[in-house]
């Protein structure tokens, strides 16, 4: 059966399989990857099918995680590490960014960094501080990184298989409160480019950009606004470094309006880097100003306030209702 | 020159190198020498070294052109032609020591002052000076000598070479890593990781760190209150405190260790004691931070003095071999001058080059924007 139906989570462990299955350089790394199979279990079984030198459980540290999986990418391995959540990637944030991002670079394109650096990322779990966070913009911001994020269970399984062959470091962010979403995922398809966005929705009175997380509440505004008469088109970006702009474009070209929504704070976030450059590129389409709805610049609140700070259904639909009133 | 299969080893109990005793972190308890300052052959009960006259001579010559060839890039930044320059004036012996232990098949994790063991990699030295001039970041191909790009981020390296090393183990090969840094490096978490990661995955990797007593202003007692050696006791691996002006200390020390960890006995950490004799880099100044009196015992104990000493006692090498050796140092000199001076400035369009692997749409559009402007002004007939 090529096709299945698959909780993202269970696509990212099928994809994780193949890899393993397929090069035997590839390793995966991280806290808790082995007998417990990840806190989220994306790694499940793994470690018992391809052994502990290939499902590497390792010390509670995330640099170390991140700088031995640059010493094993140097010696031909292709390390695929797992954070364990969000807030726990900046002790990794230096061998991120001052190493692994600059590495090829440095060396004249002479060496390369297949380093795919997985985190569960975003809110709406109920969790507690540091296990909810965005911090896609912080990685995106850096050249030499490739950031990217799935919104449903096929792109989970292909974009993974697709940033683990990338010869680039990739940071992947796994929407976290998406695990357990069921999809279907043809694991025969001929993916598209990993770094292409997809037009989830079509409509024509309005495009709202999203990724990740996001892209479900943006769809069920669409719905909502249908209701009302309001034709709203929905793209998933998918990757955020690069960002597809052209399809981004070709579709402001065609509603004249734009909302881009994310859960990171709006302030100098992925939204903020679109809108700009979507104005430069469209500003004699655009009817309104680029809108932009995500998280407040305040940390992460606690999980009985997280209703309020992430956008939800309301919030949107009400961009988009500012949006159409100019 | 090849000092590979000479000396051999005795086996030893590597716990004894990590007593627990209370000692200031900076007195010299347990040095492991075997050349004294004033250049008398001394043994050491646990490692020893037998090497012919040619392979001394050659350990001697190999400091000598490091030494020069440093000289040389000091006064080059002085005259301009490079932005910056970390001297290793005063820690030859440390570097050629341990760099003259490896075998081709090693890999080593350098910080950024490792000239002589880049010497000894047979880097072209020519190819060292790129970063310092400013035309790139690097620049040579880490995989021609085994010879890591240097790293900037005191202590980043070692976790790279820890991973290297479990990449050497996965492959069942019996090569060993080496990871130089300092003992202002040893208090960044990233050098305690890799000490835990190694240990843990008992990788065969050799933790060579210079404690050249000073982090550019920050002496030793800014980073440790135990010598440093004594860490290695607490992750579980021995650790050895060498007299790192001792070229053949340095070589014993470090080919053990090496050895150990081709055994598959896992990761050790050599200190190597040395001083730094110059700045930190071409941008500090010394005098603010230390007394000319510091130097000055040091300089007593200069690692290619105290060789000379011993080579010219034991009628090893004679006047001619000086001469001859001083000919190809103003030789050397005047190669790396020229190099430097000859070093073109990089193309403007480098700047998009090498960001990625796989390329960038963003990359692609800048680059394409750059041109377009630089494009304009030839339109514009400037």
């Amino acid at each position: 059966m090529a096709v299945q139906k698959l909780p993202l989570a269970k696509a990212l462990n099928e994809s994780l399989r193949k890899a393993l299955d397929t090069d035997p350089k590839v390793l995966i790394m991280g806290e808790d990857v082995g007998k417990l199979g990840g806190v989220f279990r994306v790694t499940d079984g793994l470690q018992k099918d391809f052994g502990e030198d290939r499902v590497i459980d390792t010390p509670l540290a995330e640099s170390g995680i991140v700088g031995t999986a640059i010493g094993l990418a140097l010696r031909g391995y292709r390390p695929v590490v797992e954070i364990q959540f969000d807030g726990f990637v900046f002790p990794a944030y230096d061998q991120i960014v001052t190493q692994l991002a600059k590495m090829h670079a440095r060396a004249l394109g002479k060496i390369k960094m297949p380093v795919v650096i997985r985190i569960p990322y975003g809110g709406g779990i109920g969790a507690v501080e540091h296990h909810s966070e965005s911090p896609e913009a912080l990685f995106a911001h850096v050249a030499g990184l490739k950031v990217v994020s799935p919104s449903n269970s096929s792109d989970a399984y292909w974009m993974l298989q697709q940033a683990i062959q990338s010869d680039d470091p990739v940071i992947f962010f796994e929407p976290k409160r998406r695990y357990w979403d069921k999809g279907e995922v043809d694991v025969e398809a001929i993916p598209g480019p990993l770094h292409k966005a997809r037009i989830d929705r079509s409509g024509s009175d309005i495009t709202l950009a999203a990724y990740g997380p996001m892209v479900k509440v943006c769809v069920e505004a669409a719905a909502a606004a249908a209701e009302e008469g309001k034709s709203v088109e929905v793209l998933d970006l998918r990757s955020m470094s690069p960002i597809d702009f052209d399809t981004i474009q070709k579709s402001v070209e065609k509603t004249g309006r734009l909302v881009v929504v994310h859960e990171a704070p709006v302030f100098y976030g992925s939204g903020a880097e679109i809108a700009a450059r979507i104005t430069e590129r469209c500003f004699y389409h655009l009817e309104a100003p680029v809108l932009r709805v995500g998280g407040y610049h305040a940390p992460y609140p606690p999980a009985r306030l997280e209703e309020e700070y992430l956008p939800g259904l309301d919030r949107v639909l009400d961009a988009v209702d500012r949006s159409l009133a100019y | 020159m090849t000092v590979e299969s000479t000396a051999a080893r005795k086996p030893r109990r590597s716990t004894k190198r990590v007593s627990a005793a209370k000692e200031p972190q900076n007195s010299e308890p347990q040095l492991v020498q075997l050349l004294t300052p004033e250049g008398e052959r001394v043994e050491h009960p646990e490692y020893e070294i037998d090497l012919t006259p040619d392979e001394l001579r050659g350990l001697y010559r190999d400091m000598v052109l490091t030494r020069r060839f440093d000289a040389e890039a000091t006064s080059l930044q002085r005259q301009g032609e490079l932005g910056l320059w970390a001297s290793l004036l005063g820690q030859e012996a440390a570097q050629i020591g341990s760099g003259r232990a490896l075998r081709d098949d090693d890999y080593v994790f350098p910080t950024y002052r490792e000239h002589g063991v880049a010497w000894c990699r047979g880097v072209d030295p020519t190819n060292l000076l790129g970063m310092f001039r400013g035309v790139n970041h690097g620049g040579w191909d880490p995989s021609t000598n085994n010879f890591h790009l240097y790293t900037i981020v005191i202590g980043s390296q070692t976790l790279h070479a820890t991973g290297y090393a479990m990449g050497v183990a996965k492959d069942g090969a019996d090569s060993a890593v080496i990871a130089y840094f300092g003992d202002g490096a040893s208090s960044q978490g990233d050098v305690a990781e890799s000490f835990t990661f190694s240990a843990v995955y008992n990788a065969p990797v050799v933790f060579f760190c210079q404690n050249n007593q000073w982090a550019i202003s920050e002496p030793t007692e800014k980073q440790t209150r135990v010598p440093l050696y004594q860490r290695a006791q607490g992750f579980g691996f021995p650790g050895v405190r060498v007299d790192g002006n001792d070229v053949l200390a340095c070589l014993a020390v470090t080919r053990s260790a090496l050895e150990r960890a081709r055994r598959g006995e896992g990761p050790t950490l050599v200190e190597a004691f040395t001083y730094r004799m110059g700045a930190h880099t071409t941008s500090d100044d010394p005098t603010k931070y230390r007394a000319d009196e510091e130097r000055q015992a040091w300089e007593a104990k200069d690692p290619i003095l105290r060789l000379r000493t011993y080579l010219e006692n034991a009628g090893h090498a004679d006047e001619a071999f000086f001469t001859s050796l001083d000919e190809e140092s103003e030789t050397l000199g005047k190669r790396v001058r020229e190099a430097v001076r000859a070093m073109p400035d990089p193309d403007h369009l480098a700047i998009f080059e090498n960001v990625y692997a796989d390329g960038h749409a963003l990359v692609d559009e800048e680059r394409a924007q750059f041109l377009a402007y630089q494009a304009s002004f030839a339109e514009e007939g400037n």
